[in-house]
């Protein structure tokens, strides 16, 4: 494994700790208000400084990561689903399951993505689990595309015909034998589309219509930080290289995943 | 029409024990614009060991894959024990396919990267049901042991296995089944020379022991003649020439019989 690899799996490792972790690492209770230490610049008692309501911006930024995270993997989890059930389908399938799906997957990658969400959001309430439903079932099409790719070689494998011959149902061989050989090229996308997925939060949180504050998120921090950023660099810089780095790190790991594949 | 059919493949069945017939079989390849199988006819009487010959591409394995219906025909039919595959209710093929196996060329090909061996023959008796879950491993070591290998290949994936070890894998679950009928689809031409034997012989010893019924598949008219019965030649997707072995290989008819016994003598 080479360095950025590896560098990149200690970003990602280091704030899946945070996440897990942050009740014990958080010095402060995230909401709480101190109208005495309004904006004050990072110090030994703040080290990240506080925001516009005086609440510790390091509190809010390690329970930020928790919701950044989740959308993250929550949402691409559900692209998972959705676009490996499909992908085999149309791959194992073939003829007719294969034209429609594909021609599914050419339609709804017409559609700009980013505005699509807004405007969903914008007709249903912004909560935290609308944001992962529609940035996972957006988002699915690659994966789905890779793992018909990667179905279609693999069913004309001798194995796969044994399994045939000792009688195994179709959603046996699909669901035991060709997805588990099939997963490599999908976790690389599944790797990379986490990044994805924590930049579109951060960006509809940033905007507004993502997780709504009181609720710490990396995006609505930023947001808050836009209103200050005079006053308070602080508020933007921490949550700004938080995104950043976090989208990093998960670049980083996919990219090295993909190289050690195709190796 | 076809109630005749079914009605004189059951009759050939049970008067001279017919166990496969094949009849007209077809199968095209759009792509390539060729006739992989073209229109071939041939039994499969119980209990002997018909051979296959024919140079590589002439269309034998994708005849192994039809007779199996591991891919679809696009004319023709197949009767075992006179019952048409063709037009078979989808359990009941279920039923009948535990009676026709089949051991492939390649065995880095044929078993499954990720599973066990313990898995490969246990995903057998999951399917069918016939053994209960406790005995399942005492059945899958008896049968590991049956093809020559033991207990400790067990938890072992095939990457760890030699190409031998792997073929006997293959073996075993074919044989896990239960079944009449095996193709061996060229089961030895991917091992070493001193492999060959021992699998050859593994597959003799279990044909005899169970009275089992092959179509042995090779381009190795060597191998065929040791251990078939009679012989089949194939050329560019037709039969040309069928018989005894000795027959064929004392008396070829045909041109590319000819041919062939020729090449395989200049070795």
């Amino acid at each position: 494994m080479n360095k950025l690899t590896l560098f990149g799996l200690g970003i990602v490792g280091f704030f899946i700790i945070v996440a897990i972790f942050a009740p014990v690492i958080a010095p402060y209770n995230p909401g709480q208000i101190d109208i005495e230490n309004i904006l004050t610049p990072p110090s030994s008692s703040h080290i990240f400084g506080t925001d516009s309501l005086g609440r510790d911006l390091f509190s809010r930024m390690v329970y930020g990561s928790r919701i950044s995270l989740m959308v993250g993997f929550i949402a691409v989890g559900i692209a998972g689903l959705i676009g490996i059930a499909l992908g085999a389908i149309a791959g194992y399938y073939g003829k007719w399951a294969d034209t429609v799906i594909m021609r599914f997957i050419d339609i709804m990658l017409c559609f700009p993505t980013f505005f699509l969400i807004l405007a969903v959001i914008a007709l249903l309430e912004p909560s935290i689990i609308n944001i992962m439903v529609i940035i996972g079932v957006t988002s699915w099409m690659g994966m789905a595309r890779l793992m018909r790719a990667e179905i279609l070689s693999l069913k004309e494998r001798d194995f796969i015909y044994a399994e045939k011959a000792i009688g195994a149902s179709d959603l046996r061989i699909i669901a035991r034998h060709l997805i588990p050989n099939a997963m490599a090229p999908v976790l690389v996308s599944v790797t990379l589309g986490i990044a994805g997925a924590i930049l579109v939060e951060s960006g509809l949180s940033f905007l507004g219509i993502g997780v709504q504050p009181p609720t710490p998120s990396w995006g609505n921090i930023l947001s808050e930080g836009k209103a200050v950023m005079g006053a308070g660099w602080w508020m933007m810089l921490f949550p700004g290289l938080s995104i950043f780095i976090t989208v990093l790190g998960y670049n980083l790991l996919g990219e090295g995943i993909r190289e050690k594949l195709l190796k | 029409m076809y109630q005749n059919n079914q009605r004189g493949a059951a009759l050939r069945y049970s008067n001279k024990m017919e166990l496969l017939i094949i009849d007209n079989l077809r199968k095209g390849f759009k792509k390539h614009k060729v006739r992989a199988v073209d229109d071939v006819s041939f039994s499969v009487f119980k209990g002997e060991v018909l051979g296959l010959v024919g140079e590589s591409g002439c269309g034998k394995s994708t005849l192994a894959k039809l007779v199996l219906r591991l891919l679809g025909a696009d004319k023709g039919s197949i009767f075992y024990k006179g019952k048409d595959l063709f037009n078979i209710s989808h359990n009941d093929m279920r039923k009948t396919r535990k009676d026709l196996q089949i051991i492939f060329q390649d065995p880095y090909a044929s078993l499954d990267p990720r599973m066990k061996i313990g898995k490969v023959i246990e995903e057998v008796y999951d399917i069918y049901k016939n053994v209960s879950e406790n005995n399942r491993k005492s059945k899958t070591i008896e049968l590991l042991e049956t093809v020559g290998l033991g207990e400790t290949y067990l938890n072992r994936l095939p990457s760890e296995l030699s190409g031998g070890e792997r073929q006997r894998v293959g073996i075993a679950r074919a044989l896990a089944t239960d079944p009449e009928f095996i193709i061996c689809d060229e089961p030895v031409s991917s091992l070493d020379i001193s492999v060959q034997a021992q699998i050859l012989n593994l597959l003799i010893e279990l044909q005899k022991r169970k009275n089992l019924t092959y179509l042995f598949i090779s381009h190795d008219l060597g191998v065929i003649g040791s251990i078939c019965d009679r012989v089949m030649v194939m050329q560019s997707g037709k039969l040309i020439e069928s018989g005894s072995c000795e027959n064929v290989f004392k008396n070829p008819q045909h041109q590319y019989t000819k041919t062939l016994l020729e090449s395989a003598l200049l070795r």
